[in-house]
C-alpha cells in the first residue's frame, strides 16, 4: 500500500500532461467523469501560459471514470493525451467502450495499441500515480487548481 | 470537541440497512468516526466519496470507518447507494444528534453533526480529533493518513 500522508505535489515532470507553452501556470487535478470538471474545461483550456492536467479520478462517484482516464492516457502514448480530454469533457453522454473505440478512430489512433494501452498495467499505474499525489496534496473535490504546487482553487460547494 | 485521552463514549446506532452498531463491537480494531452534516449535500458526497478512493488504504491499517448524520436510516441508504460507496453510515436520528453531542460536535442552532473526524483506539480510547474550520470544508483523506502514520 502506498503512503498517503500529506506532501506537496510534485513539481512538473517531463512526463507530466502539459498543454501550452512557459513555466508558468496551473496545475489541473481533474476527474474526467466529472460534470463540473466539463464544465470548467473549456476556461481553463482557454488561459495563456501552461496547463498541467493530472488525473484524479473519484470511481465511485463516476463509475466510468477509470475507463476514461486510462483512455486519456492511451491516447497519450499515440500523442493525443488532449485531444481524448477535449473529446471526452466535450460530449460527456458518450463514454461506453464503443464510444471510446470511435473516438479513438477519429483521433487517427492505432485503434489495437490504443485498446491494450488502456488496459494496461502500466496507464493504470500512472493514472493512479496522479490520483495518489493529489490525494497527498489534499485534493478534496474536483477541479483542483494549483498555482507552483499550492492549492489555489476547489469548486466551491454549499454543505 | 471530545478531548484526546478520553474514553470514547460508546453508542448504539443503526446503519443504513436498519442493524445495529455499537462503538464497542469493534473493540480491539481502530475506528474512524467521521462526523458529517448531511446525507445528499455536494460536500458530504465529496467527502464520503473520495475517503471510500482510499477506503483499502485506511483498512490495511487497521481502521474500520464509520460516518455519522443525523440522517434517518432510509436517506442513508438512498446516499450510499448514489455514491457508490461501502461505507457504513450511522442514523444519529432519534434523539436527534445525541451521539454527536456526546462527542461535542453537533452545531445547535442548525441541528446537524459538525463536520469533525475522530479516531479511537483499539481500548475506546480517542486518539485524535480534527475539526474542520467550518463546515464547508472538509479535510482532506491525507490529513487522515497523517494521523494513522
Amino acid at each position: 500500500m502506498s503512503d498517503l500522508s500529506s506532501a506537496p505535489i510534485p513539481p512538473v515532470g517531463t512526463d507530466d500532461h502539459v498543454r501550452g507553452a512557459g513555466e508558468e501556470g496551473l496545475i489541473v487535478y481533474a476527474d474526467l467523469g466529472c460534470p463540473h470538471c466539463a464544465g470548467a474545461w473549456p476556461r481553463l483550456s482557454e488561459r495563456p501560459g501552461r496547463l498541467v492536467f493530472r488525473h484524479f479520478p473519484v470511481t465511485s462517484k463516476h463509475p466510468r471514470s477509470p475507463a476514461l482516464h486510462a483512455a486519456a492516457e492511451a491516447a497519450g502514448l499515440q500523442g493525443r493525451f488532449f485531444a481524448m480530454v477535449d473529446s471526452l469533457y466535450a460530449d460527456r453522454g458518450r463514454v461506453d467502450d464503443p464510444h471510446l473505440w470511435e473516438r479513438a478512430k477519429q483521433l487517427g489512433l492505432d485503434s489495437e495499441r490504443f485498446e491494450a494501452d488502456r488496459r494496461s498495467a502500466e496507464v493504470e499505474a500512472r493514472v493512479r500515480r496522479d490520483f495518489e499525489s493529489g490525494i497527498r496534496g489534499g485534493v478534496a473535490g474536483t477541479p483542483a487548481l494549483f498555482d507552483a504546487c499550492t492549492l489555489v482553487a476547489v469548486r466551491e460547494r454549499e454543505f | 470537541m471530545i478531548a484526546v485521552g478520553e474514553q470514547a463514549p460508546d453508542f448504539t446506532l443503526r446503519n443504513q440497512d436498519g442493524e445495529k452498531v455499537s462503538l464497542s463491537d469493534y473493540r480491539g480494531r481502530k475506528v474512524l468516526l467521521v462526523f458529517y452534516p448531511g446525507d445528499f449535500s455536494p460536500i458530504c458526497g465529496d467527502q464520503l466519496s473520495i475517503y471510500q478512493e482510499v477506503k483499502p488504504e485506511i483498512t490495511a491499517k487497521g481502521v474500520e470507518m464509520l460516518g455519522i448524520s443525523v440522517d434517518g436510516i432510509f436517506a442513508h441508504k438512498a446516499f450510499q447507494e448514489k455514491l457508490g460507496i461501502d461505507t457504513t453510515l450511522l442514523s444519529d436520528f432519534e434523539p436527534k444528534g445525541a451521539v454527536a453531542r456526546a462527542y461535542d460536535s453537533y452545531i445547535e442552532k442548525i441541528g446537524i453533526a459538525d463536520r469533525t473526524l475522530i479516531l479511537v483506539d483499539e481500548e475506546g480510547k480517542v486518539t485524535w480529533t480534527y475539526k474542520s474550520p467550518n463546515p464547508g470544508e472538509f479535510p482532506g483523506a491525507n490529513v487522515i493518513f497523517d494521523a494513522l502514520s
